[in-house]
């Protein structure tokens, strides 16, 4: 079995300085910028400000780095998006 | 056409539709339905053939369709292996999720008072949406517009090319449909925010 779809909910600190990952999510022609805005604070928690923000790095670059950290997290947070229809993608940071 | 709206006091959501549109967002939302559970988790060809039949947690290939490739798309670029895996452990829980949620939109179109074959075309669907459900409709609502917009072939930016095709080519009647779900959307985006 993958040890990347194991939950392990108890990662500390460290092993995720160690670990870096990152969600990407990727601009598409469908989603509504109102929408894709509505998708990151909903999930990630984040105030409207950075949520936008994030939005229009996807908008206009063409992708964005929405979360980091452990592969298993990323996982979930791309497994999230895909719930929402936003298309996502993880890998390890750069 | 008002779309989605949340009542102040209450905070239910809530929208009038014609009898027709009613109509037509159940059948879109069945032919989701429809979509989700055809082509679905078939095992790799290249396995032993007991294995194969005894396989049953969940495709590792990528659709063929460009729909479900769109709704389940690739978690990892240039990894097959790993991309193989995620499908395996998420693409049976996501297809049974949109599945749910756009069987949640029949539901509830239906309870408030579609009938099977309408006939009376004055009647009117008045729908009331608690917060959840709100997100469930939302969630679908995407999922109709990414088909929709897979199917013809939408992009940034494309629309003079739509406006310029006529009323009655069947992509330009099509694409009216993505326009007043994308509609719906924002609406509801904006009622539940």
């Amino acid at each position: 079995m993958d040890p990347g779809v194991e939950q392990d909910l108890s990662l500390d600190t460290t092993t995720r300085l160690d670990t870096p990952w990152v969600t990407i999510v990727w601009n598409d022609p469908v989603n509504l910028m109102s929408y894709v805005t509505f998708v990151f604070q909903k999930h990630f928690g984040y105030g409207k400000k950075k949520a936008e923000k994030l939005m229009h790095e996807v908008h206009e670059d063409g992708k964005s780095v929405v979360s980091t950290g452990t592969r298993e997290e990323m996982e979930r947070d791309v497994q999230a998006m895909h719930e929402y229809g936003l298309w996502a993608t993880l890998s390890k940071a750069e | 056409m008002s779309g989605f709206v949340r009542h102040r006091r209450s905070k239910v959501i809530h929208a009038t539709f014609p009898v027709f549109e009613a109509d037509l967002l159940r059948s879109l939302a069945a032919q989701i339905v429809e979509l989700l559970h055809n082509e679905s988790a078939i095992p790799s060809a290249t396995k032993d053939p007991l294995e194969q039949m005894l396989d049953f947690s969940g495709p590792t290939t990528e659709p063929e369709d460009p729909v479900l490739l769109r709704l389940f798309p690739n978690a990892y670029q240039g990894d097959e292996e790993s991309a193989g895996e995620f499908r395996r452990f998420t693409e049976g829980a996501l297809r049974d999720g949109k599945s749910r949620a756009a069987a949640t939109i029949i539901d509830v179109l239906e309870e408030a008072g579609l009938p099977q074959e309408p006939t009376d075309e004055d009647l009117t669907i008045d729908v009331e949406l608690d917060q959840e459900t709100a997100l469930i409709w939302m969630r679908s609502f995407t999922d109709l517009r990414l088909a929709l917009g897979t199917r013809l072939g939408v992009e940034e930016g494309d629309d003079d090319y739509w406006d310029s095709l006529p009323d009655e080519d069947p992509r330009a009647q099509a694409h009216h449909i993505y326009e007043w779900l994308g509609f719906l959307q924002e609406t509801l985006v904006h009622a539940v925010s």
